[in-house]
Order: structure tokens, then C-alpha cells, then sequence
């Protein structure tokens, strides 16, 4: 498992058993070191003191050269339980003068080995011992003594049942205050975490880590609950916020609802109740001029017409208004809408109200548009009604209705080449009421275009007109949802 | 030809006038009865109240039904004529000066046999008036004739 896996309180336990046993371990290891190190020296100084003194005991055997003395001598040794052989050596001479063999003599009998130093030389698994036999300051001979090393292997054995011993007794103490010990690190730690987890699961930012010590974890649970104070107050102002705003949403859109119904009412008693005076005011004025007509002279019967025509205009006006009012009513329904069938139905209706006027018009197929087809009809008999009333005074009229696609989102045109308008009043055209030219000269109500721009409104779009006076003019617009 | 009156549901006096005048002056002689609300058109046509006694197997060859009417409105008395055998074949015409979409809709679910907007022009209003006197008087033969 990779280290970063571990839990805290795993790190915590591995840390503290790790440094322990490896200060235990090491500890171990020199003390067994110089502990072999003083055994091997003891041997060493032992077996030399032995073969000192046997030596000095054999100085006279050999200058008497009395074997069987020599070998009493080296029996001696027998009270050493290490020595496995000895033997005794005359100067200048390859065979042994007197020998010595703890578990009896060996066959074949072995070389011993001439040792090229004096004094004690440690092997693998034995220690060779020389001391040279002197008599009045001359060499007589020299006695060699081979001893094993069980003792010490025998004591190696037993140390390393200690150390380990000790090891996995200390381990397991270790690790009963290593747990003690890290539990007063890693459980505000382990319960912070927790606390962070519920904080983010439930979203509750009231709950607080407790615990807190002078430490560095503890100075980590003060900042955590300085954060969540934050928190709990930010999000206490944002659910405010979000409440004041639902309120208010609510409240505008009941004022809406209620203005719309106000709206409702109003257009529909407009509707009802101002046509009926003028129904009267006209009929009666028609009964007066069959039913009165002898008595009535050209001024009188001229005085009535005007009443009538006054009548109609202003029934007109009402229809116009009422037209304004139900386009930003009605519920805007977006789907592909054929503008260029549209605005050909308009122009056959045109001409069919008409159809002494002689007027060219030219639709660019291909229109289409994700748009109200019922209110773009609207845009488009305003439009194009416009069109063929302001070239009411040209010989060769000509209306185009077209897409101009050059930068930016592609805007649909209507073009004539009639009265057209001074710029300097462009910002006049859309505002209902506004009209640019005499009642004498082009009829009208000035609602027509107010009407339109609420329906380019509504779709999301912008309208706007060129013209030259006496050139024609030209109204533009776009339906894009987000402009 | 059929003599048997036009019930023309309508408040307004002018209204009242000017419908009788076009009316005539489309030679339609049908007698005209006329209710000035809701409640007084019922009554005629089912023979109660004011109206008590009359034979209601006489039923109008049309009713011209104004929409905006005091007490009742015109919708409310379309809809108790549809609820009644007696009336629910006798021809409505809906007589109004509102051309709501709504209106329209309404009344024609609830079975309105046609809906003229009253037109402000009053030539517009006599020639209304002549094809609708023409159409039911004249050419449509209403249910109750066959008896």
C-alpha cells in the first residue's frame, strides 16, 4: 500500500514503532559487537597464559629431552576445556616432541599448522596459540595450541535469544504507547475531517469542530470554525438575498398580472362601449340627411358628412389602438414562418383593395424567419400598407421586400420608392400618433409603426428606417431572440 | 313568409333605433320585440316574469343578442337558451360591437349560429342587417316552422 494510503493514525503508530526499533535494533547490534569483540580478547589472553605457563614447564623436558614429561605437562591442559590439541615442537625439528588431544588422538593425525606470527591467531572456526619454548635467551622449541570456538558461538546464540527477545518485547510496549500517544494527535484531526465531511454533505454551516488545544491542530479547528462562521453568515445573507428577490419577483409579477387584467378591461370596455356613441352619431346623421333632406341645404348636408367622416377616422383610431394593445398581449408563439409568402399575400391583398393602382412589387423568395407568423403578418400589411400609400403619388411605384445579409444578423427590408422622410425626424416615426406627412396628403393614424416596433420587440429585435424625402424609404428589421 | 318576431336583446337605445331602422330599411316587417337586459330576454322566451302568460311555443325566428348586458350577459343568456329544449334550436345571432377573439370564440362554442360586428358606418350596419334579416327570415327555414 502506498505510504500517502495510510491514515494518519497509521503514519502516526509506523513512525513511532520505526524510530524504536531501529534505535533498539542498533543498540543491539554494538552491544553484541563489543561484547564478541571482549569475549574473543579474553580467550585469546587465556589460552596464551596457559601456553605461557606450559611452555616454562616444558623448558626442561626438552633440554632433557624427556617426552613422557613433556606430554604430563601438556596434560595439564585438560583443566581448559576450549583446548582441543597441543603440541610441542623441538627446534629445527618437523616431527612433534610431545602431543596433546582433548577427545583422543585423531586419524589420520593432523599437520598442524606452523603459524607464521606468535601468539594467538584467530581462524573461521578455531584460535592457534604459538609460544616459542626458550632456554638462557635461546630457542629450544616451540609449542602450538589449537582451541575451538563453541564457547563463543554457544554465548552468540544465547545473546541473540536476548535481542530478540528484548526486540518483541519493546515492540509490543511500543506499540501500547505509541497508540496512547498518537490518539492525543490524530483524533481531532480524525474528528475535524468528520466535521469538514458533514459540513459539505448536509450543507449545515452551523455545526463547529470542538476540541481545540494549543497546538498546531488546534490552531487548524480555530481557523476551520473562523471559516464556517464566515460561511454561515454569507450564506445567511444569500438566502436573504434570494428570499427578498422571490418576494419581490412575486410582487411584480402579481402588479403585472393585475396591470395586464386592468389592460384587459380597459380594451375590451374601449371596444364595447366608445363604438356605440359613434354607431349613434353616424346613423343618426344618415337618418337626418335621407329622412331631412328637403330641408337641408349644401352647407347643412356638407356640415353633416364632416360629422360622419369625423366619425369614422375616430372609429378607425379605436380599431388601431385596439390592434396596438392585443399585439402585446398576445402570447408570442415562435415557429418557421415563410416571410415571403407572407408578405405576397399581402400584396395580392393590396392590389385586390386597389386594382386601378399599378404598382410593382418584388419579393425576394427564400424568406424565412423563427418568428409569430401572425404577427409578422401584421409587421408586413403595416409595412407594405405604408409603402403602397406613400407611392400613392408616383407613376412608377415600386416596393421590394427583401433580406440584406452584409455584417452582423441578417435584417429583413421593406422598400419603397415613395414620399419618403426627412431623418432628421427618423426617431419620430415609432412613437404612436407621430406622422411625418399631412392627413390631406397620406391618411393614417401614426399607430401603424408603433405597432410594428412592439412586435420587432417582442421577438427580440431592432427596427429602423432610411429615407430621402421624394426618394422612398426603406424600414429594417431583425427578429433574433438574443440580439 | 314567415311573421313571427326578431327578439333583439340590447341596452342601448341608440343601438335599439338604429337596428330597427336598418331593419326596416331592408324591408325586413317582422315584428321587433326588444329586452334591454339579460333577464328581461329570458323571460320573454320562456314566459316568466313580466313576460308571464305568453305562449312560449311562439319562439322569435332570430334573436340578436348583444353581449354586454346589464344583469345578464349576452353569453349567459346564449348558454341558458342551449340548456332549455325550447330554445336550443332558435336561431342567435350575435349582434356586438367587440370583435374579441375571445368573444367570438366563446360564443360559438356554446352554439351561436353566426357573429356580426356592428359596424360604426351605418350603411355598413343596413346592409348587416339586410342579409341577416334575408338569411333568417327568408332563406333559412327555422326548426320550429315544421310544425
Amino acid at each position: 500500500m502506498p505510504l500517502r494510503r495510510l491514515t494518519i493514525r497509521q503514519k502516526l503508530t509506523g513512525i513511532a514503532m520505526l524510530s524504536s526499533f531501529t534505535a533498539l535494533v542498533s543498540a543491539s547490534i554494538a552491544f553484541l559487537a563489543y561484547d564478541l569483540h571482549s569475549i574473543r580478547q579474553s580467550l585469546a589472553r587465556r589460552i596464551l597464559t596457559d601456553a605461557q605457563i606450559v611452555g616454562f614447564n616444558s623448558i626442561s623436558p626438552l633440554v632433557f629431552n624427556d617426552a613422557e614429561t613433556a606430554a604430563a605437562t601438556l596434560n595439564g591442559l585438560r583443566a581448559e576445556p576450549a583446548i582441543v590439541a597441543a603440541i610441542i615442537r623441538a627446534q629445527d625439528s618437523a616431527a612433534p616432541f610431545a602431543t596433546y588431544f582433548r577427545d583422543g588422538p585423531p586419524v589420520p593425525h593432523p599437520a598442524f599448522p606452523a603459524p607464521a606470527v606468535l601468539g594467538p591467531v584467530f581462524a573461521a572456526d578455531h584460535l592457534l596459540v604459538s609460544e616459542p619454548i626458550r632456554f638462557e635467551g635461546r630457542p629450544i622449541g616451540t609449542l602450538v595450541i589449537q582451541a575451538d570456538l563453541a564457547e563463543i558461538r554457544n554465548r552468540q546464540r544465547r545473546y541473540a535469544g536476548i535481542v530478540v527477545a528484548v526486540l518483541a518485547g519493546s515492540f509490543v510496549l511500543a506499540l501500547g504507547i505509541s497508540r496512547l500517544m498518537e490518539q492525543s494527535i490524530s483524533r481531532p484531526i480524525v474528528r475535524l475531517a468528520d466535521t469538514a465531511r458533514a459540513v459539505s454533505a448536509q450543507k449545515d454551516y452551523s455545526v463547529r469542530a470542538h476540541g481545540a488545544g494549543r497546538d498546531e491542530v488546534g490552531l487548524l479547528i480555530g481557523t476551520f470554525n473562523q471559516m464556517l462562521d464566515q460561511i454561515q453568515r454569507q450564506d445567511s445573507d444569500l438566502k436573504e438575498a434570494h428570499a427578498d428577490l422571490e418576494r419581490r419577483v412575486e410582487t411584480r409579477t402579481r402588479d403585472l398580472a393585475a396591470a395586464n387584467k386592468e389592460l384587459e378591461a380597459f380594451s375590451y370596455s374601449v371596444s364595447h362601449d366608445l363604438r356605440a356613441p359613434l354607431r349613434a352619431i353616424d346613423g343618426f346623421s344618415k337618418a337626418v340627411l335621407t329622412d331631412y333632406a328637403p330641408r337641408l341645404d349644401d352647407r347643412g348636408r356638407h356640415y353633416l358628412e364632416r360629422v360622419r367622416a369625423g366619425t369614422l377616422r375616430m372609429s378607425q383610431l379605436i380599431d388601431d389602438l385596439l390592434g396596438l394593445a392585443r399585439v402585446s398581449r398576445r402570447e408570442l408563439v415562435r415557429k418557421r414562418a415563410d416571410l415571403s409568402d407572407i408578405a405576397g399575400q399581402v400584396a395580392a391583398e393590396l392590389r385586390r383593395r386597389q386594382p386601378a393602382r399599378k404598382v410593382q412589387v418584388k419579393v425576394q423568395p427564400g424568406l424565412v424567419a423563427e418568428a409569430d407568423p401572425h404577427l409578422l403578418a401584421i409587421v408586413f400589411e403595416n409595412l407594405m400598407g405604408n409603402a403602397w400609400k406613400f407611392t400613392g403619388k408616383r407613376e412608377d411605384a415600386r416596393i421590394e421586400v427583401g433580406r440584406q445579409a452584409d455584417g452582423g444578423a441578417p435584417a429583413f427590408y421593406v422598400r419603397d420608392n415613395g414620399a419618403g422622410f426627412d431623418m432628421q425626424y427618423a426617431d419620430k416615426l415609432f412613437g404612436a400618433f407621430q406622422r411625418l406627412h399631412a392627413e390631406a396628403d397620406f391618411e393614417g393614424t401614426g399607430i401603424g409603426l408603433a405597432t410594428v416596433q412592439r412586435i420587432v420587440a417582442r421577438h427580440g429585435g431592432r427596427i429602423w428606417a432610411e429615407g430621402r424625402v421624394d426618394e422612398g424609404a426603406t424600414f429594417y428589421f431583425t427578429l433574433e431572440r438574443n440580439p | 313568409m314567415n311573421n313571427r318576431p326578431i327578439l333583439l336583446v340590447e341596452d342601448n337605445p341608440d343601438d335599439v333605433e338604429l337596428t330597427v331602422m336598418a331593419l326596416k330599411e331592408s324591408k325586413i316587417t317582422n315584428p321587433v320585440v326588444v329586452a334591454r337586459n339579460g333577464v328581461e330576454a329570458l323571460d320573454y322566451l320562456f314566459g316568466t316574469g313580466s313576460h308571464a302568460g305568453r305562449d312560449v311555443s311562439l319562439q322569435p325566428v332570430v334573436v340578436l343578442l348583444d353581449i354586454k348586458l346589464p344583469l345578464l350577459s349576452g353569453i349567459d343568456v346564449l348558454r341558458r337558451m342551449r340548456e332549455d329544449d325550447r330554445t336550443r334550436r332558435t336561431p342567435v345571432v350575435m349582434l356586438t360591437s367587440s370583435d374579441e377573439r375571445e368573444d367570438i370564440a366563446n360564443t360559438y362554442d356554446l352554439g351561436a349560429n353566426s357573429y356580426v360586428r356592428k359596424p360604426v358606418e351605418f350603411e355598413g350596419f343596413v346592409s348587416a342587417a339586410r342579409q341577416l334579416g334575408l338569411y333568417w327570415t327568408v332563406l333559412n327555414e327555422p326548426p320550429g316552422a315544421a310544425r
